[in-house]
């Protein structure tokens, strides 16, 4: 045991890196913090997602809300649920708890209707983020934060047709996800050329690239791949490798791979819906509304995507990925 | 062995107790129950949930507490019983999701009373708890792979039907139809007692636990389930029905899955067709945590509920006590180890002393 210890001390004695690892991080932490920046009281925000376990696009919305919540001398509390029945009883749990705003996810709009009546009806202004747009203003939230999925989809068929592609493969890793059908058909209505849909099991990241190089291989005139999520466009890349295709990724989201992948010029482009942005903006519209009634958007959604990242932005961009900002 | 040599034992005295009837103190016995472990953990929990979260007691918060573990519990009642039984139903989880897109989809596409709705989707769903035991009992394959497959089978048909039928990957909403109203009543509707919100799944939460707790102890039905986990052979070998015990089983998941669907539809008027998936492992949780044996032969269902309501606090209690939800698997995880370690002991010891 003792030695195990002091082979272990020894080794990160030795071995120091002066680039990358825990130390990079923590500098980069340093930067992002802060201090409240109002004397308003000490209100509580919670946020309720359809988020998974563990999903790094939260991670950053997170991280966002976070932010604003330090600078608006905000208590900040997440709690998330990928079922709709579940997210619904942490909204409630919300409720109970008497959190003075409240920030929804939409993504079973059907589900939430009752809860977020509830939250209103008790005084709880509610701000819906990422999903819902069409329900948000119906469901009585103040705004809506989030992409239009349609529009997103648009956005990258109008940037195939600008880099001149034909034949185009849009890969959904979640069957069953309307958002992801509607950024695939988006896509297909701007885009000149054809495009297909491939549906491949996203849980499981070798059958993905299997499935992506199959289609590859057994058609040679693909000469564009859109995945919908950061972490299928790596596994898009080795396909293509493998099966010795031409066929430009492109992705739907950031993350720190895509965004050196995009430098390197392994990718195409990257839409990105802003996570950050999402996360922040929430919060500190409901801030504002507490502190001073203010509202924006008018009634209409406020868009935070798509915003269509290149190799010229990506170098910018690494370091905030890095950091967990983008 | 012989009995030669060895003394004849008396003939018990007139009014001795006989010796083959052992009295047990009231004490031992209460040890001896198989929710024990399940009741003290639970009492553990309330308490740390109470002193670290400043909203946990109050009354609406119960309100939602039980609310959570009524979900969980109308499944783990008959989860717990097949345990008992011996067997698993993995496919417990997505049939709740199935029985709730029978029951929309049929009242929307025959433009039907969603009454007429609900009782289709309830024999679709009994009679797919009848295949499980009916394909159980047949082919002798441990119940393990069986209902393996009709799990991903179920998962399959829900997503492949609903978009098939709706074009999407949810149901169409049937709030407008006939009928809606006094399902809602039956399946989904809330009452508020003393400010604290209870909704009608509570109420058939504690009656399946009661029917539950009833086979199981004071029928021949009960009698047979343990002896069908115990020793299945055995329990033919003396005149047990042991296929008929475990499509009863079977049925009787398939029943709760019933409620619980029409809850879900009643709550909500649509359906998600990709949910429910996981579900079955929580159910199976909250009836180890009550004191079921893996193994079969074992187990009780007022422990399937007190494991329901340990998994209802903490899943509350964390957003209460306002913790970084990313631990709750931890904690739960935590929480199966010691009420499972808890039971072995306390029924080492019961038994030792007996």
């Amino acid at each position: 045991m003792g030695a195990v210890l002091a082979a272990v001390l020894g080794a990160s004695l030795v071995g120091c890196s002066s680039t990358g690892g825990k130390r990079a991080e923590e500098r980069a932490a340093q930067a992002a913090e802060g201090r409240s920046a109002v004397d308003t009281p000490r209100w509580t925000f919670a946020m309720v997602t359809h988020s998974g376990d563990g999903d790094t696009f939260w991670d950053i919305v997170q991280s966002g809300a976070k932010q604003a919540a330090v600078k608006d001398n905000i208590n900040f509390l997440y709690s998330h649920h990928d079922e709709a029945q579940q997210q619904a009883q942490l909204v409630q749990a919300a409720i109970d708890k008497k959190v003075d705003g409240l920030i929804v996810t939409l993504a079973k709009p059907d589900a939430m209707k009752a809860v977020v009546a509830k939250a209103t009806k008790a005084g709880i202004p509610v701000i819906t983020v990422n999903s819902g747009s069409a329900e948000s203003a119906e469901f009585g939230a103040l705004t809506h934060i989030g992409q239009d999925e349609s529009i997103a989809g648009e956005a990258v068929g109008d940037e195939l047709d600008k880099r001149g592609r034909k034949k185009a493969l849009c890969i959904l890793h979640e069957q069953g996800n309307v958002g992801h059908e509607q950024r695939c058909d988006g896509a297909k209505k701007s885009f000149g050329g054809t495009l297909q849909n491939l549906y491949v099991d996203g849980t499981n990241m070798p059958d993905v690239q299997a499935s992506i190089e199959a289609k590859l291989q057994s058609d040679k005139s693909i000469d564009a791949v859109v995945t919908l999520g950061a972490p299928f466009a790596d596994a898009a890349v080795k396909a293509k490798d493998s099966a010795g295709s031409k066929a430009e990724i492109d992705t739907f989201d950031l993350n720190a791979k895509v965004a050196t992948a995009l430098k390197d010029g392994t990718l195409g482009f990257a839409v990105d819906q802003q996570p950050y942005l999402q996360g922040y903006e929430a919060v500190d519209l409901l801030w504002l509304h507490r502190y001073n009634r203010n509202a924006l958007g008018g009634g209409l959604p406020v868009l935070t995507g798509p915003q269509i990242i290149t190799a010229d932005d990506a170098s910018e961009l690494a370091e905030y990925t890095k950091r967990g900002t983008r | 062995m012989t009995a030669t040599g060895q003394p004849a034992s008396p003939a018990p005295a007139p009014g001795a107790p006989d010796e083959r009837l052992l009295r047990t103190s009231p004490l031992r016995r209460l040890l001896g129950r198989p929710e024990l472990g399940s009741v003290v953990g639970a009492v553990a929990v309330f308490l740390f949930f109470a002193v670290v979260a400043d909203s946990f007691l109050q009354a609406s918060s119960f309100g939602t507490v039980l609310y959570a573990a009524s979900t969980i519990g109308i499944m783990a009642a008959p989860v717990a019983l097949l345990m008992i039984g011996g067997e698993f139903d993995l496919s417990a989880g997505v049939l709740v999701t199935s029985s709730a897109l029978i029951s929309s989809m049929f009242s929307y596409q025959m433009t039907a009373n969603v009454w007429v709705g609900v009782f289709v989707s309830l024999l679709v769903t009994l009679a797919f708890g009848a295949f499980n035991g009916f394909m159980l009992t047949r082919t002798k394959l441990p119940s393990f792979i069986i209902t393996l497959g009709t799990f991903l089978m179920l998962t399959g048909l829900n997503l492949g039907f609903t978009k098939l039928i709706s074009g999407t990957v949810s149901t169409k909403s049937i709030g407008d139809m006939e009928g809606f109203g006094s399902a809602r009543k039956v399946f989904a509707s809330q009452l508020t007692i003393g400010g604290m919100e209870l909704k009608v799944t509570i109420l058939w939460w504690f009656v399946l636990v009661a029917i539950a707790t009833w086979v199981l102890l004071r029928t021949r039905f009960g009698n047979w389930i343990f002896a069908v986990g115990g020793e299945a052979e055995a329990a033919r070998a003396v005149g047990v029905p042991v296929i008929r015990t475990k499509i009863g089983l079977y049925l009787g998941v398939a029943f709760a899955a019933w409620v619980s669907g029409q809850h879900l539809l009643f709550s909500y008027d649509v359906v998600q067709s990709g949910e429910g998936v996981g579900n079955e492992l929580t159910y199976i949780i909250a009836a180890v945590i009550g004191g079921c044996l893996i193994t079969g032969g074992y187990g009780s269902a007022i422990g399937s509920a007190v494991g329901a309501f340990i998994f209802g606090m903490t899943s509350k209690g964390i957003v209460y006590a306002e913790w970084n939800p990313d631990w709750f698997k931890f904690f739960l995880g935590a929480m199966l180890l010691l009420a499972t370690l808890l039971n072995a002991w306390v029924r080492k010891r019961a038994e030792a002393t007996a």
